[in-house]
């Protein structure tokens, strides 16, 4: 039994789509295998030791929540930037995925600093990009699989050129309804406007985090092969939401 | 109906209100006739259509004016509770059946020609455009929980739309609004003309504030709040610890509240007028809360105490919520769940009362639901798995809602999937021994379906014909 290590930033602040249900999956993916997930809440003014914690998990918040917490994160992103350099995994979702990018340009020109962990910057639009969202990813080559899950923001991320983005858009807008690419990935770190929440209905997903904070872990670039789950619900409840995406993803009008 | 809306387009100039109203009240009875419904809102969406207008028109004919309620959770619930309180002293125009929007609203004015006040519950988005139309003497804020994110926005911007509607308020308008809410309390104190009402019994309050609160930071500085007592989600008596907010005092309140599981609860409701002992025929918290709003608003009307303890003591249940339904020998409780917060209540309700061996649970997602299920989530059930034998989970995303219980600790062989609501009544009632109550829980239009189900196996009342 391995003890995998989640730190969990802002609980209280950044958790509006039900942020706990990603991390009760972990838990309980993790507790089927035979490993115990401790999660350790990281609020304002804790400090961030980097190579103690395994897997970062930041969620999403109303506007004003993300500004409470835009500043302390700022004061926490030298640590986190060593900590992902030495390996330790991160899924940021929604607005987590905003603020890990170099920031936010609000509306009225209000700006709201991000910590450069993800190569992208994200503007905001007039428009709220709402609906049911499919995506296929490939993150590890020839392994094409589909991430279903919903999005509310109204800010468009870019990504920097050469970023690697989190997956093809099939239905819905993702990044910024325009680029067809939703999410980023920058080696084990992970940021996605899916909530959903999104690790239920895409268990493997919540498999590839478990791998890679137990690489981590264990101090090995590989990650180790868990033991394959029935996942028959969580199948189910992928292919309702796939087919919702299909169906009635959003789109801009024209 | 499409070609019924193109032809009164063509018809313009505008008709005389006499004839769109003949026009919309024809269309309500074919509705009817045809099964389609009540009609609770398609005469009004022709109306709307005809001529938005006419609803201002109709408003302003009810003589004792009109007041609406609006709150994330209750609203229905608040609303008919005060409608029980006035009915004895004035005719009402009432949206009972819940069609809150502009065109639900029409239909009731249309419905009612002989009423002299209009008593409507109205949807959170709609407030803005029918504080407007309606220009109501009485406006009673209830609540403001996070809600159908994707339809509403941000909770914020809800408070911001509801702060601009209650100062275009004719200057002699009132405003009752629960001061255990941080944002209505805001609006409430801006507000000249306002009546603060909440809870005051700390022996009735969680122990902690709920994972699903809401506005939990002083709207001012952002600190966290301090909680004296914590009673739904965020409701309760706060203060910002840095001193920039506190609730209110309470005009009216409700102290030395007992709750009696899934019967019943009691409070004691204090008003400037005196206090009287109130037993309500409906369980929880939260229809404490709707009770206090419900005898504010009346009392603004002009509902004396007495008046208001009898009509809070007669009522039995709104339409859905908390609804108990006989089939054969056993029963059917309805308890609509649409929100974290309301969803929280229903639980800590039923485990009040004796936590449930078998729970049908139907999720959908249709727009009236949320098309965003995540709330689910955040709504806490684990209170309800220790007793809990078989779940019935059913709806459009019944393999979702499965999985929030597995993931929460739930036993995948106690779980039971059947999309189809029909066959997930079936097998929950086949579980239930005879004499016994099943627990359903659906969202509003997995509700909706479940009501005409049961009308059509005969054990219910087609909806429109039960309000009053």
């Amino acid at each position: 039994m391995t003890t995998i290590r989640v730190g969990h930033l802002y609980p209280d602040y950044l958790n509006i789509y039900a942020d706990r249900g990603n991390i009760a999956v972990l838990t309980r993916r993790a507790a089927w295998r035979g490993h115990e997930l401790e999660v350790t809440p990281l609020g304002v003014g804790d400090a961030i030791a980097p190579g103690e914690h395994d897997l970062y998990y930041v969620g999403g918040g109303q506007d004003r929540e993300q500004l409470l917490v835009a500043g302390d994160l700022a004061r926490k992103a030298a640590a986190l930037r060593e900590a992902v350099a030495r390996g330790t995994a991160a899924l940021a979702v929604c607005g987590g995925y905003q603020l890990l990018g170099r920031g936010y340009h609000g509306f009225h020109g209000e700006d709201m600093p991000g910590i450069g962990l993800l190569p992208l910057h994200t503007v905001a639009g007039e428009r709220r990009m709402i609906g049911d969202v499919l995506i296929q990813c490939e993150l590890e080559p020839g392994e094409k699989r589909t991430l279903a899950g919903f999005e509310n923001h109204a800010g468009r991320t870019h990504l920097d050129p050469g970023a690697e983005p989190l997956g093809r858009v099939l239905a819905g807008f993702g990044n910024d309804g325009e680029s067809g690419f939703e999410g980023c990935r920058a080696g084990r770190v992970i940021g996605t406007y899916l909530h959903g929440p999104l690790l239920p209905r895409n268990a493997w997903l919540a498999d590839w985090l478990l791998a890679h904070a137990l690489a981590h872990r264990l101090g090995t670039d590989e990650a180790p092969q868990l033991e394959p789950l029935p996942d028959d619900l969580e199948g189910k409840a992928h292919q309702v939401s796939a087919a919702r995406a299909r169906s009635r993803g959003g789109r801009f009008a024209g | 109906m499409q070609a019924c809306l193109d032809y009164a387009r063509r018809m313009r100039p505008r008709p005389p209100l006499a004839f769109e109203i003949a026009a919309a009240r024809g269309v309500a009875a074919l509705s009817r006739r045809l099964g389609a419904g009540g009609g609770t809102t398609i005469p009004g969406k022709l109306l709307a259509e005809l001529d938005r207008d006419a609803i201002d028109r109709l408003a302003a004919r009810l003589a004792m004016g009109t007041a609406v309620v609006s709150a994330t959770n209750g609203k229905t619930t608040t609303t008919a509770m005060a409608a029980e309180i006035l009915r004895p002293r004035h005719r009402l125009a009432h949206n009972s059946a819940g069609a809150n929007l502009v065109s639900g609203i029409a239909s009731a004015l249309l419905g009612a020609g002989d009423a002299d006040l209009g008593l409507f519950e109205v949807d959170e988005g709609a407030l803005p455009e029918l504080v407007q139309r309606l220009r109501p003497r009485a406006v009673c804020l209830g609540n403001l929980f996070r809600d159908q994110l994707d339809r509403y926005g941000e909770l914020e911007l809800v408070a911001e739309r509801w702060r601009e509607a209650i100062t275009s308020l004719a200057a002699e308008a009132r405003l009752v609004y629960n001061a255990d809410d941080p944002q209505l309390a805001a609006i409430g104190e801006a507000y000249a003309g306002s009546v603060a009402f909440g809870l005051d019994d700390p022996r009735v309050a969680r122990p902690s504030v709920q994972h699903a609160a809401d506005s939990k930071f002083c709207i001012r500085c952002g600190t966290p709040y301090h909680y004296a007592a914590a009673y739904v989600g965020h409701l309760g008596d706060y203060r910002c610890p840095r001193g920039d907010d506190a609730r209110p005092p309470l005009e009216i309140a409700a102290r030395e509240v007992s709750l009696q599981g899934l019967e019943c609860a009691a409070f004691r409701l204090d008003t400037p007028e005196g206090s009287r002992r109130i037993e309500l025929g409906l369980p929880g918290l939260y229809n404490v809360y709707n009770a206090v709003a419900a005898a504010a608003l009346a009392r603004t009307v002009g509902a004396e105490l007495h008046e208001i303890a009898a009509g809070l003591e007669r009522f039995s249940a709104a339409f859905g919520r908390f609804e108990r339904i006989a089939v054969g020998g056993k029963r059917i409780l309805l308890l609509l769940i649409k929100n974290p917060a309301g969803a929280n209540e229903a639980v800590r309700t039923l485990v009040d009362g004796g936590a449930p061996p078998v729970l049908v649970v139907a999720l959908n997602d249709e727009i009236a639901d949320g098309r965003d299920v995540s709330w689910i989530w955040d709504v806490d059930f684990e209170p309800l798995l220790p007793s809990l034998e078989t779940l019935v989970t059913s709806g459009g995303r019944a393999a979702e809602l499965a999985l929030r219980f597995l993931y929460g600790g739930l036993d995948e062989d106690a779980i039971e999937v059947e999309p189809k609501l029909g066959d997930a009544l079936d097998r929950g009632l086949e579980l239930t021994p005879d004499g016994g109550e099943l627990v359903v829980l659906p969202t509003y239009t997995a509700m909706l379906g479940l009501q005409r189900l049961l009308t059509s196996r005969g054990l219910a009342k087609p909806y429109w014909e039960r309000s009053g």
